[in-house]
């Protein structure tokens, strides 16, 4: 029989802070040498399990703990947190909170240190683990100079210094582009097969972390595992719909043509998916589709002429940009990390000063105007909500902007309160904003733009972090928003939301703009793809696998037949 | 806001080779012996040094120049509100008066005034090139390790190298909200009115703030997961080891620092007076 | 802190401390309006991370965030002010365990307390342990010296009280318990 690394008994958790246990009567096994992934919603108790597992539960995080937990033949609870460090690494998901060193050796051989091993040792395992990851060349390299990817590469010889057992990683893909975490899952693959470790991967980008095999599929939703199972079985089931976790595109596209899935189909595995077997179901479904209305066009609101912009002198962030935005549009922004979205979105509202060219609203030059003026024309949405948040009450945080431009006491009680009407918040409006999850967080930092009028609103990531019944409300609202004539900007990693959510996109590339088509159009792009470092959807390699004719035509029907299934589930949702 | 500020430069040099606990001491000791001493011709003495080892550095004068600046600017103003406060302060230190020119009573130059503030602008001369010199000829990462060395205990050390780790990215941070709360029309600069100026300080500070203590979190959680502060040592992977040059340098600054006691002090004043 | 070393959260709110500090202390400072004199906005910071850290930790935010703001901003460190950093921050930090910050309670009481708290270790700092060190080290003419102080401790004693008080309630407040929250 094979050994068991992990062994929850009977367990549960209840921290301190809260009125419920988190985890309820958890009972699972881990086996030496598998790879498990933990999927489920926000909330549902996945990263409890996870910090079980590496201690910091109960050693930092405090609160009532029953039933059994053994790691390695161990009780926890009777070990201490750096004897568990010892058997579990963890990567965890912030690679700038768990990047200590200044540069990459030092952040490597940070427990090395810990455990004061000599300087000459120290090299050479330090070495042998950066070039497990790939990372050997960059030793000296300072963590200012890396890109997220890296960093988290760096994070994981971190924790293989030490020989560990069991690596944890902790939603490994939420800071890195599309194609950054599909080299990160091969990686994490191939070190697993090279040093035999029992990996648990903890994520709700399911589709993302199937790109390579996992032997197990944990489903945990309100503090209980629903499900235990392969893969290719739990792909079979309903489960993953009814807990709010996006399957698969392919998958759910096959659901939908009506093929029933089975296991001997392999659908876990997109490689080895016997699709042919749905290819009826699937013409069939796909001639049944009304052709999509064609996309409107509209007066420019914003447009950019040969935009350039450098840093510092001789190094150019933003080359020779240009672009223009229609009244009424919802655009997406992509490319890689570092590929200069953020700088644009920057350049136009004002916070830096291009070296060259102009920008016009409404026709307008507003090159010269300072970010307050520009303000009342175009609102930006940080990607972290605690970096906008001041005050401590929602309708105090959305009045702010208004209350600082002088407006009357009694106008900025109406228009706040239509504004937190507008965003589901109004029931909340006397809450305290440090008891709102993230994504109403978010909705805050929304309103609190919204609540100024602007015409245009540039959003950085909306969706980061987000479960899918989340990003699902986000996204219905902004669409709510942009049917109320708001024009919407949004930068994403999200290759899905783009698909779905926004008719165009514009690609960046090494600071320069390098494509601005349909969002469909760009994802079957294989130059484009590669260049901004995107994923190419699997909806479209299903039809070109099962030869679907028009494999374009077929993304663009299941978007729209997808979109129309979920708002009718969702629209509870989104009122709350 | 893109202020500039002084890093690590990288170069080959023997001021580089030394290790960073060596240039930490002769750092320590420099700078104690500029600040007790008042004896000008020490004090010209160790500015000539810190001249010469500022060429052996390799360190380019442009490089520094914009941190010169600055401080030719406090110094200048620094010199002018003296002579403004205590014009006789040279006479009352020398205990003679040599008027060098008339302007009214009090505000007479006198030689011993001109020379009482020659001797603070040395002071300050002699000390910033070592400053200067330890920060851009010391790599950051040596930083913690040296400090652990010097006795400080590896815990603090520590929060130093965090400090150092941490700056680029909260000074990130802080452009970032800053500017988010101007778009929303927030103001602390001079257009807006003191008292209003002071409250949106309060609302630019406290997303960074309240980010930042969450941060902490965070970076607790990493550094416990892999075991810091298990043991009552640890080692550095970027201490480096002695050579003889380090030993040298290190007994060259001690010669110098007990040589500049022993001629500040012997006659029991501070001060070297020539008149 | 209940173990004798530095518990590895001080530790880190040492650091990250003293890095806000820097970036504070050099670019979030409120012009007055004559030329040369800023409100420093540092010290309403430095108080904040006293009173939730307590006096080890506020003491060395202090000396490590302004030694190395020197440093990094100016290339030479300016010890007699560093020094008060470290005093301010140590000293203020003793009214942490009275505050209590962590209970989620800062009311009228507290809020004097702390800023007769505030004032008072100020006051040392600036209006007589500053101005000592400058004569001392750097021979400066004395009332020049006194003055700046004044100056000085007045201007970060008004910062303290309005923009720390304004940072210690809204921490206070993330602290309070969630309670029976009913949407409206």
């Amino acid at each position: 029989m094979r050994k068991r690394v992990i062994e929850f008994h009977n367990f549960s958790f209840k921290y301190y802070s809260q009125k419920n246990p988190t985890l309820k009567n958890i009972h699972l096994n881990i086996y030496e040498g598998e790879k498990v992934l933990i999927v489920g919603p926000s909330g549902s108790g996945k990263s409890t399990i996870g910090h079980c597992i590496n201690g910091l539960i109960p050693f930092s995080y405090k609160g009532e703990m029953t039933g059994s937990l053994k790691v390695m033949g161990q009780e926890t609870k009777e070990l201490n947190i750096f004897a568990l460090s010892k058997m579990v690494g963890t990567v965890l998901q912030d690679p700038d909170g768990q990047f200590i060193g200044l540069t990459v050796g030092e952040d490597i051989a940070f427990a090395l240190e810990n455990d004061c091993t000599p300087q000459k040792e120290m090299f050479e395992i330090v070495k042998d683990a950066s070039k497990m990851v790939e990372m050997d060349d960059y030793l000296p390299a300072s963590v200012h100079h890396l890109s997220g990817g890296q960093k988290q590469r760096v994070s994981l010889a971190g924790v293989m210094v030490d020989k560990v057992d069991i690596l944890l990683f902790d939603e490994p893909l939420a800071n890195l582009d599309p194609a950054t975490g599909k080299y990160a899952m091969a990686l994490i693959d191939k070190i697993q097969k090279e040093t035999n470790t029992t990996v648990v991967i903890i994520e709700h980008r399911l589709e993302d972390v199937l790109y390579r095999h996992v032997d197990r599929i944990i489903v945990v939703n309100d503090g209980s595992i629903v499900a235990d199972m392969s893969p290719d079985q739990l792909l079979t089931t309903n489960i993953l719909e009814e807990t709010n976790i996006r399957e698969p595109l392919y998958i759910k596209a096959v659901k939908y043509a009506g093929c029933k899935l089975t296991e001997d189909m392999h659908p876990a595995d997109f490689n080895q998916f016997k699709a042919d077997l749905c290819r009826k179901n699937l013409l069939e479904w796909f001639e049944d589709s009304n052709p999509k209305t064609p996309s409107k066009e509209g007066k420019p609101i914003l447009e950019l002429k040969n935009i350039s912009f450098s840093y510092s002198p001789g190094h150019e962030t933003i080359k020779d940009v240009s672009f223009s935005i229609n009244k009424g549009e919802m655009v997406s922004i992509v490319g890689k990390n570092g590929a200069g979205k953020s700088t644009i979105t920057k350049l136009i509202c004002g916070f830096e000063k291009p070296s060259s060219g102009s920008i016009l609203f409404n026709g307008k030059d507003i090159t010269n105007e300072t970010i307050k003026e520009r303000s009342l024309k175009i609102g930006m949405v940080m990607q972290n909500p605690n970096h906008m948040i001041s005050k401590h009450m929602i309708f105090d945080e959305v009045a702010l902007g208004l209350k600082v431009r002088g407006v009357a006491e009694a106008e900025i009680k109406e228009r706040v309160d239509n504004t937190l009407k507008i965003c589901g918040l109004y029931p909340f409006r006397n809450w305290p904003i440090s008891a709102l999850s993230f994504g109403q967080k978010k909705r805050v930092t929304i309103a609190s733009i919204l609540v100024l009028e602007p015409e245009i609103i540039i959003l950085d990531e909306p969706t980061a972090g987000q479960d899918f019944r989340h990003y699902t409300d986000i996204m219905e609202f902004l669409v709510q928003l942009n049917r109320q004539g708001v024009t919407i900007m949004m930068i994403t990693h999200d290759m899905h939301l783009m698909l779905e959510y926004t008719e165009r996109a514009i690609v960046f590339a090494e600071g320069r703009k390098i494509a601005d088509d349909s969002a469909v159009n760009v994802l079957s792009d294989i130059d484009i793809i590669e260049q901004a470092n995107l994923k190419e959807t699997s909806l479209y390699n299903l039809a070109l696998k099962t030869g679907i004719p028009e494999p374009r035509k077929f993304v663009e029907r299941f978007i729209e037949y997808d979109r129309e299934v979920r708002q009718v589930g969702s629209r509870d949702a989104i009122l709350y | 806001m893109a202020a500039e500020m002084l890093s690590y430069i990288d170069r080959k040099s023997p001021v580089h080779q030394l290790t960073g606990v060596t240039k930490l001491i002769c750092f320590i000791l420099w700078s104690t012996a500029a600040m007790l001493t008042y004896d000008t011709r020490i004090l010209l003495f160790l500015f000539l040094i810190s001249i010469l080892i500022f060429i052996i550095s390799k360190i380019k004068f442009e490089e520094i120049l914009f941190v010169l600046v600055f401080i030719l600017v406090f110094l200048f103003i620094n010199n002018v509100a003296i002579y403004v406060f205590s014009p006789q302060e040279g006479v009352k230190i020398y205990g003679s008066s040599h008027v060098l020119f008339e302007i009214s009573g009090r505000y007479n130059v006198t030689l011993e005034q001109l020379f009482y503030q020659l001797n603070i602008t040395l002071k300050y001369f002699t000390v910033i090139p070592a400053a200067l010199l330890f920060i851009v000829t010391t790599h950051p990462s040596e930083f913690a390790a040296s400090l652990n060395r010097i006795g400080v205990s590896y815990r603090i050390s520590y929060a130093v190298s965090l400090a150092l780790r941490y700056i680029p990215d909260v000074q990130r941070d802080f452009r970032n909200i800053a500017r988010a709360q101007q778009a929303r029309g927030l103001d602390m600069s001079r257009k807006e009115k003191l008292p209003k100026r002071i409250k949106n300080a309060a609302s630019i500070l406290a997303p960074l703030i309240l980010s930042s203590l969450n941060k902490i979190d965070t970076i607790s959680n990493a550094m416990e997961l892999r075991g810091f502060g298990k043991n009552k040592k640890r080692t550095w992977y970027s201490a480096r080891p002695f050579q003889k040059s380090d030993y040298f340098a290190i007994a060259l600054f001690t010669i110098l620092f007990i040589v500049t006691l022993i001629i500040t002090f012997h006659d029991g004043s501070r001060f070297y007076n020539p008149f | 802190m209940k173990e004798n070393n530095l518990s590895i959260k001080t530790i880190v709110a040492i650091g990250i401390g003293a890095a806000v500090f820097v970036i504070l202390g050099r670019f979030a400072s409120i012009p007055t309006g004559i030329p040369n004199s800023n409100i420093e906005t540092t010290y309403a910071f430095l108080a904040l991370m006293s009173i939730i850290f307590g006096p080890v930790a506020g003491g060395l935010i202090g000396l490590i965030g302004h030694a190395l703001k020197d440093l990094i901003f100016y290339g030479s460190i300016w010890w007699s002010w560093v020094v008060v950093s470290l005093l301010v921050g140590f000293l203020i930090g003793l009214a942490s365990k009275s505050i209590d910050i962590e209970s989620g309670e800062f009311g009228t009481k507290k809020i004097i307390t702390f800023n007769i708290v505030q004032v008072i270790v100020q006051a040392i700092g600036w209006f007589l342990v500053a101005p000592s060190l400058d004569i001392l080290i750097y021979a400066e003419p004395a009332n020049k010296v006194f003055l700046q102080g004044l100056v000085v401790g007045i201007s970060n004693m008004v910062t303290v009280a309005v923009i720390g008080t304004l940072l210690l309630l809204l921490y206070a407040k993330t602290r309070s318990q969630k309670g029976s929250l009913d949407k409206e």
